[in-house]
């Protein structure tokens, strides 16, 4: 095993419930506490909750490898990266690291306002954990790299947030570690740096950047392998708040029996990406035969407001109203929604007759892909994306022969 | 990438993650190789401090000063506080300025931890950094407040003796004793905000404990030796004693060291029992 060069065995993380406004007391709190109960002293009482943040986690990265970790929020990411930074301490277990670290939790640590861009090269420089020697030496190429030139001497309050990114960006860019521990705001951040613009997990990059996976859920690690099925892994079983739809029991009438998200080759995901289509698989009942049955969908806001609804009547074909068991799969074409939670309503009706309804039958995210209806902004507003045109030309008292310029846009 | 890396073979770097791990060795070789981060701290809050003040580093000069001036008109002037002989202005700015020095740097120092909060969850370094900065950034204010004795001395027709070369480890002793103190509540103050309110009036209660603006021979004999375990008592006695060129104290000095380096050696004991708890707590 000469060739890993982290080595995580069996990491576990134990917090308290709480943690910040529990172990922050007051010294009068502490004091009083001891007088009312000596004998549990200030180490604080058995009565205290713990979780666990990260529960024997173990894997191994080798030389060369790019290893993602892929998880929802508060599944155990920052809390892994924070223990392999050496910012906290593990609870239970032990890691190794082999080569120079340089651990990238966000952009610009240490920098401070009032400081010129060259001062703050220095600072985060040496915080990041270089020298003043390689700073002296990779100098001109991070100021070469972040385009500041002119403005190195410039307190950084000055600066832009573009031009504050892009020196922050400089300096990280010349560590040259061996080992490289980065948070996914960096990830994202190439020549565009757009920092920004995915707040979230993109789950295009880490299958882009990375070799193999780990995924994390509730701190442990159920599942870890190559990226692209650890990612599929990840989108078939950690949406929020239930992506898919079982009856408890049949009841013997026109029924709803279950919903299930999927992609487009039928295989099972909880969080669809913007930009790929996705099908909403539908199956149900009617126990007897019902001319003139309907099924309806509606997609609603997670505040409930009905962003679009359709149903079987919109494609203008008759449905099967025989007695049976059905599937109707419902596909919803790429680049309609944008990234948001979502719910799903469903409605099985008769002539205004409602035989089932399911308000909302599941609630499901829509993760950003990679599109550059995304780019630039932090999350574009709204729902759903509307392919308008726009025309824009020149006021036509200013110049009467200007050719009037269209931008349609494009996807 | 490897022949630009420093420190030869890659296999040199190991590091080892496990509850509880404390090497001393592994820590001062942690913190040779981030000295130079030591440097820019020290400098970073030496440039920011007087940012956007008038008086910019007038400042270091016009609190000990200032001080003095109060305390003669008070003390000097109205109740006659004796100086060992020495017009009272000079003697109170001899204490002053090593207690100003000693009473910034542990305020710096006690509060120098929660300054940094989000630093210390986003990255890596000895935090004892910190702190350690805030002592040697309040050096610098010291440096520039001992010039101004000279004025002082002058125009009341005195000389500082040679024995003020003696200032230099005076100082070092300072530093140490301040960076003991500050470590201890610097910990503590992640833990217990308390700290950060009671320190202000912890500083004035040892101020008046210490031969500051008083001379120390008002202290009956029989509770010197007592007197001498507030290291700032031998310490200030010393500086007076060095620049007068007046006998030093050596017996009480040698206490207030061996003090000194207790109290060092709390705070050091406290910053590392609670250092892996900082990122969590803080």
């Amino acid at each position: 095993m000469a060739s890993s060069v982290i080595r995580v065995d069996r990491l576990s993380k134990r917090y308290r419930v709480g943690g910040r406004a529990q172990a922050q007391r007051r010294l009068g709190e502490a004091l009083g506490d001891l007088v009312r109960a000596p004998l549990r002293k200030l180490r604080g009482s058995p009565a205290d909750e713990t979780f666990w943040a990260l529960k024997d986690v173990s894997f191994e990265v080798s030389r060369g490898e790019v290893l993602g970790i892929v998880g929802k929020n508060g599944a155990g990411k920052s809390t892994l990266l924070k223990i392999l930074s050496r910012i906290t301490e593990p609870t239970e277990g032990r890691a190794e690291l082999r080569g120079r670290v340089a651990s990238l939790l966000e952009v610009g640590t240490g920098f401070h306002g009032e400081l010129s861009g060259r001062e703050n090269v220095y600072l985060n420089g040496t915080f990041l954990g270089m020298r003043k020697r390689e700073i002296d030496r990779k100098f001109d190429a991070i100021v070469a790299f972040s385009e500041v030139d002119r403005f190195i001497d410039t307190p950084v309050k000055r600066y832009s947030s573009g031009m504050y990114v892009r020196l922050a960006f400089a300096v990280a860019a010349h560590l040259e570690p061996e080992i490289l521990l980065v948070d996914e705001v960096l990830a994202v951040g190439d020549a565009e740096f757009q920092r920004k613009c995915l707040g979230k997990m993109n789950m295009a990059a880490v299958q882009r950047l990375c070799s193999s996976a780990i995924l994390l859920r509730e701190g442990k690690v159920p599942f870890s392998g190559d990226s692209v099925s650890v990612v599929a892994e990840y989108l078939r079983g950690d949406g929020l708040g239930g992506p898919r739809f079982r009856a408890e029991k049949e009841t013997g009438r026109a029924q709803l029996l279950s919903v299930d998200l999927r992609d487009t080759n039928g295989v099972e995901i909880a969080r669809p990406l913007s930009t790929t289509p996705f099908v909403l698989d539908l199956a149900y009942i009617l126990p007897k035969r019902a001319p003139g049955t309907r099924v309806g969908i509606g997609v609603l806001s997670v505040d409930g407001i009905v962003i679009f609804t359709s149903n079987t009547r919109d494609v203008a074909a008759e449905v099967p109203s025989e007695a049976g068991r059905y599937r109707a799969r419902v596909t919803v074409p790429d680049n309609v929604l944008l990234a948001s939670d979502y719910h799903l309503a469903v409605c099985i009706y008769n002539d205004g007759e409602i035989l089932d309804l399911h308000e909302p039958a599941i609630s499901f995210t829509v993760e950003s892909g990679p599109s550059p209806l995304y780019v630039g902004q932090f999350r574009r507003k709204g729902f759903v994306h509307v392919p308008c045109r726009w025309g824009v030309e020149r006021d036509s008292g200013a110049n009467q022969d200007s050719e009037p310029v269209t931008v349609r846009q494009s996807q | 990438m490897a022949q630009i890396a420093e420190g030869g073979e890659p296999s040199e770097y190991l590091i080892v993650i496990e509850p509880g791990r404390r090497r001393l060795r592994e820590e001062i070789a942690d913190l040779l190789h981030y000295r130079d981060l030591l440097y820019f701290l020290t400098r970073r809050d030496l440039s920011v401090r007087y940012k956007q003040t008038v008086l910019g580093v007038l400042w270091a000069i016009l609190q000990p000063l200032l001080t003095m001036v109060v305390f003669s008109v008070f003390l000097g002037n109205l109740a006659r506080v004796p100086s060992d002989g020495v017009p009272y202005p000079v003697f109170a700015y001899l204490g002053l300025l090593p207690w100003t020095y000693f009473s910034s740097a542990v305020t710096r120092g006690a509060m120098s931890l929660v300054a940094h909060a989000n630093l210390l969850g986003k990255v890596y370094f000895p935090r004892v950094l910190i702190p350690l900065s805030a002592t040697l950034s309040a050096l610098v204010d010291f440096a520039i407040a001992a010039v101004i004795l000279v004025g002082i001395m002058l125009y009341f027709d005195m000389f500082p003796a040679a024995g003020s070369i003696l200032l230099l480890p005076l100082a070092l002793l300072t530093a140490l004793l301040a960076l003991g103190v500050g470590m201890w509540l610097a910990a503590l103050n992640v833990r217990y905000r308390d700290v950060q309110h009671a320190t202000p009036f912890l500083m004035q209660i040892w101020m008046f404990a210490t031969p500051v603006v008083y001379p120390g021979s008002l202290v009956p004999e029989s509770y010197r030796a007592w007197f001498h375990l507030n290291p700032m008592a031998g310490i200030i006695a010393a500086y007076r004693g060095a620049v007068l060129g007046t006998p030093i104290d050596w017996q009480g000095l040698s206490i207030s060291s061996a003090a000194t380096l207790v109290f060092l050696g709390l705070g050091i004991w406290q910053f590392r029992r609670m250092d892996r708890f900082f990122a969590d707590v803080v």
